[in-house]
């Protein structure tokens, strides 16, 4: 290779891992036809045709109907719209807190970093998924908040990793010539330490992805989620909880794809994970 | 180390009152209050109700109120269920969760220690791969799909179990604990693989051989004790989980705990029992985190040293 810089040495690391570049792979399509369900699905969302009501899977239907006579695959195309929604927006404003905590905490360091990092010990310690559902009941249950709640719970993991880097980077020389050069706060965290940290933080953010859309699900699945007609994985599976003893594919189509989501995040994760840092992958 | 415990302990008590406190004021900021719900009381009967349960009081009376009834372990009436104290039902609902809980967290760190320990050992064979496999797949199945699979399989199609119900009819707790077990069987089971791993390539492991200890005794008395450390700083936050894990499968399963309990409240607006749960579910998960912490700090030699 004639360019050794980290990004390129880890591209190469990651083409390398089969089981990465599956989930890639199962990720970019998943993306994609979420993005084009309004042309490549089959049927309208919302579209029921009552005479026919629950069938099963056949040429028409490919997964199925459900019991308003709703495409099962197109539902499962719009939801992957709003789950993969969930999963990006929410995870952007955990890193958006997080990074920007730890990057505080970990750059000013003494009692700026004991005070801000005791904060995020706490937090650790506390019940979360209880104040999601107390602030979906209280301010009743709407995507943005739904967002927030989530990205407000997931940023601690983030804060205490950049935490972590910018401490080992900001004795660095580089570091220091910046600060006799005057350069200010804002952009030595733009322009020195955030490129430097950038690996940590993706490995931890695709990582993040599939905790939150666990999340989603198990708020929608409680019913304190995505909320009709908007229809998220969660909702599926929870309506397909209510009739799997006559109609099972309303369950099982809706759980695998799931599944198979989560697989391929993880994978991708795990990959981008040991290519960006060979040590790790040696266990 | 008893230092550290008495500091931990000190250090939680603002901690419980500040959560108490921002979650009564968050209730507070809830619309509608809790009577207005499906039908309408006339004015008097609204404010009879309302002085009944010092509603009309102003938010730093009620507070003053709440919080030295917390004190007393009072965490008052619940507002749909008249006559009945959310201690009471806190009371009736815990044993049951806590059963749940006891059984999955059994069933994981059986499975799990003994599959993370094997798939250690004999690492890169089959039986490491096959364990890791499943304890991925373990991962990637959300408790919400994994209990209606299990009631799908087990319970109408083979209809070797019962669909639902916690102590009415035999058997009837096996697919809740199972599910509920599952999924942290799979994390502990790549925790305890991780950490022997770690452990097995150390010098005392290899002095420990070289002594002519069998096989069995090195990592029974030797290994586990520091490869398992993961799993138990694991435990804490396990709980927590758990929790979480609970309002699932007590809904799936019609399971009459407090996680179930504090679903309905939620969807009832029941905010005296919303409130009183959160207090109580907090305490319960800084306790179990500092638990685990210490049992962690104490198997770990070398912090014992330190403190």
């Amino acid at each position: 290779m004639n360019n050794n810089s980290l990004w390129s040495d880890a591209i190469y690391r990651l083409t390398r891992n089969k089981a990465a570049m599956f989930g890639a792979f199962i990720l970019i399509m998943l993306i994609i036809s979420a993005v084009l369900a309004p042309w490549i699905a089959p049927y309208s969302y919302s579209y029921q045709d009552l005479n026919l009501g629950a069938s099963p899977p056949s040429a028409e239907h490919l997964l199925g109907t459900d019991i308003l006579g709703r495409d099962l695959l197109s539902r499962i195309l719009y939801g992957a719209r709003i789950s993969l929604l969930v999963g990006f927006v929410a995870t952007g404003v955990a890193l958006i807190i997080g990074v920007s905590w730890g990057i505080i905490a970990g750059y000013f360091g003494g009692r700026v970093d004991s005070v801000m990092m005791r904060i995020v010990d706490v937090l650790y310690g506390l019940p979360f998924i209880i104040f999601i559902i107390l602030l979906m009941v209280i301010f009743g249950r709407n995507l943005w908040l739904l967002f927030g709640a989530i990205g407000a719970v997931e940023w601690l993991t983030m804060a205490r990793i950049v935490r972590g880097q910018v401490i080992g980077l900001k004795n660095q020389e580089f570091v220091m010539a910046a600060r006799a050069m005057g350069v200010s706060n804002l952009s030595m965290f733009r322009r020195h330490l955030l490129p430097n940290i950038l690996g940590p933080i993706a490995v931890y953010a695709t990582l993040t992805i599939p905790q939150v859309m666990l999340l989603e699900g198990f708020l929608s699945f409680l019913g304190l989620g995505i909320q009709p007609p908007m229809s998220s994985w969660g909702t599926l599976i929870k309506d397909g909880v209510e009739s799997m003893e006559e109609y099972s594919w309303l369950l099982i189509y809706p759980g695998i794809t799931f599944t198979i989501t989560l697989f391929a995040l993880n994978f991708f994760g795990d990959g981008l994970r040991d290519a960006l840092d060979p040590k790790t992958s040696e266990n | 180390m008893l230092a550290i415990f008495i500091k931990r302990i000190l250090f939680a008590i603002p901690v419980l009152l500040a959560v108490a406190s921002i979650t009564f004021f968050l209730i507070k900021m809830a619309p509608g209050g809790p009577f207005d719900a499906d039908r309408a009381v006339s004015p008097q009967v609204l404010k009879n109700l309302n002085e009944a349960y010092n509603l009309d009081a102003s938010n730093w009376e009620q507070y003053i109120d709440y919080m030295s009834g917390l004190l007393q372990g009072d965490l008052g009436p619940s507002f749909r269920f008249p006559g009945r104290s959310v201690t009471e039902m806190i009371g009736t609902g815990l044993p049951v969760t806590f059963e749940l809980a006891f059984y999955a967290i059994l069933i994981a760190l059986f499975m799990g220690v003994l599959s993370g320990v094997l798939a250690a050992l004999k690492r890169n064979t089959y039986l490491d791969f096959i364990p890791m496999a499943i304890a991925m797949i373990g991962i990637c199945v959300p408790t919400f799909l994994m209990g209606p699979l299990l009631v799908l399989i087990f319970g109408i199609n083979l209809e070797i179990l019962p669909v639902s119900g916690w102590g009415q009819l035999p058997g009837d707790k096996i697919l809740p604990s199972l599910t509920l077990g599952f999924a942290y069987a799979a994390y502990i089971a790549r925790l305890s693989r991780g950490g022997m791993l770690e452990v097995l390539n150390q010098d005392f492991i290899r002095t420990a051989r070289a002594k002519g200890l069998t096989e069995r005794m090195i990592v029974i008395k030797h290994a586990m004790q520091g490869g398992l450390i993961p799993v138990v700083s694991f435990l804490g936050p396990a709980i927590a989980g758990l929790l979480a894990g609970s309002f699932v499968v007590e809904t799936i399963f019609q399971i009459p705990g407090l996680g179930r309990f504090y679903v309905e409240a939620a969807f009832n607006r029941d905010y005296t029992m919303i409130l009183g749960t959160t207090i109580f579910f907090s305490a319960m998960i800084v306790f179990f985190n500092l638990m685990s912490d210490l049992a962690a700090l104490w198997l770990n030699p070398r912090s014992r040293d330190v403190s």
